[in-house]
C-alpha cells in the first residue's frame, strides 16, 4: 500500500469538517446528534490510521472507548429529544424558549 | 499503484460524498441511509488498515444499532416534514470565511509537516492481538466505560418513562 498518512489526515479532516457544518448549520435536533456522530467517526478513523503509521496498537484501543461514548451519547441523547418533542412538538432548537 | 489504494482512494470517495449527500438531505429517513453508506465505507477503510474486530465493530454498532435507532425515532415521531428553515446570506458568509480560512491552514500544516508523507505499511492485528492489548493495558478504562453504559442504560429508561408523558392539555 503506498497511501502517504497526509492523504488520510485530509480525510478525516474533511470528514469532520463535514460533520462540523451538519451540527452547527442544521437547526434539527436529530441532525445535530448526527454531526456529533460523523465528528466521531472522523476521530476514529484517525485513530485507526494512526495506528497502522505507527505500528502501534495504542490507537486501535482507543477506538473501542468513542464507540462506547458514542453509544452513551445517542442512546440518552436521543431519549432527551424524545423528551423535548413530547413537550414541545418541534425538533427545532430555537423553539425551546420555555424559560423566556 | 497497488489494489489496496485503489480501493483506499475509491471508498474515501464514496464515503465523503455519502456523508455530504447525508448532511443536506431535509429528509430525515434519506440522511439515516445515507449516513450508513458512509459508515460501511468507514468499516472498508478500518479493515485496510488492519483493524478486522473494529470494522465488525464498526458495522454492528455504528451502521447497526446507532443508525437502527435514528431510523426509529425518526418513524416513531413523525416530524410532520416541516420545512428546515436555513440561514440567511448575511449569516453564511462570515462563516464560510473563516471556515475557508481554517480549511487551508489545516492543509499547508498537514501537507507541510514532516513524516506525514511516510506511506502506510499493511499490517494485520488480529482480535485475538487487540483483545490482549486492550486488557492488558487498559482494563481498568474497559470498567468504566462498561459502568458509563450502563449509566445510559438507566438514564435513557428513566427519560422514557410514562410519567413524564405531558397531557396534552398541559403543554
Amino acid at each position: 500500500m503506498s497511501v502517504p498518512f497526509e492523504h488520510l489526515l485530509l480525510l478525516a479532516g474533511i470528514l469532520f469538517f463535514l460533520g462540523l457544518f451538519c451540527a452547527v448549520a442544521r437547526r434539527n435536533l436529530i441532525m445535530i446528534v448526527l454531526g456529533v456522530e460523523i465528528m466521531l467517526n472522523a476521530a476514529s478513523l484517525l485513530f485507526v490510521g494512526s495506528s497502522a503509521r505507527w505500528q502501534n496498537l495504542e490507537g486501535q484501543s482507543f477506538v473501542i472507548f468513542i464507540l462506547a461514548v458514542a453509544a452513551t451519547e445517542v442512546s440518552v441523547g436521543l431519549a432527551i429529544i424524545v423528551y423535548a418533542f413530547r413537550r414541545t412538538g418541534s425538533f427545532d432548537p430555537g423553539g425551546y424558549n420555555l424559560l423566556k | 499503484m497497488t489494489i489496496y489504494d485503489v480501493i483506499f482512494y475509491v471508498v474515501s470517495l464514496v464515503v465523503v460524498a455519502a456523508t455530504a449527500m447525508a448532511i443536506t438531505r431535509r429528509n430525515l429517513v434519506h440522511a439515516v441511509v445515507y449516513l450508513i453508506f458512509s459508515f460501511f465505507g468507514t468499516a472498508i477503510l478500518f479493515y485496510l488498515f488492519g483493524a478486522p474486530l473494529l470494522a465488525a465493530l464498526e458495522v454492528i454498532i455504528y451502521a447497526g444499532a446507532i443508525m437502527v435507532l435514528f431510523l426509529f425515532i425518526v418513524m416513531m415521531i413523525d416530524p410532520e416534514w416541516r420545512q428546515e428553515i436555513f440561514f440567511p446570506l448575511s449569516q453564511w458568509l462570515p462563516a464560510a470565511l473563516f471556515g475557508t480560512v481554517y480549511l487551508i491552514a489545516g492543509y499547508l500544516a498537514v501537507s507541510r509537516a514532516p513524516g506525514n508523507a511516510a506511506v502506510l505499511k499493511l499490517v494485520m492485528a488480529t482480535p485475538r492481538e487487540y483483545a490482549v492489548y486492550v486488557f492488558k493495558n487498559h482494563w481498568l478504562s474497559i470498567e468504566i466505560v462498561s459502568l458509563l453504559l450502563l449509566i445510559a442504560l438507566i438514564g435513557a429508561l428513566h427519560l422514557g418513562k410514562g410519567e413524564n408523558r405531558v397531557e396534552e392539555d398541559d403543554v
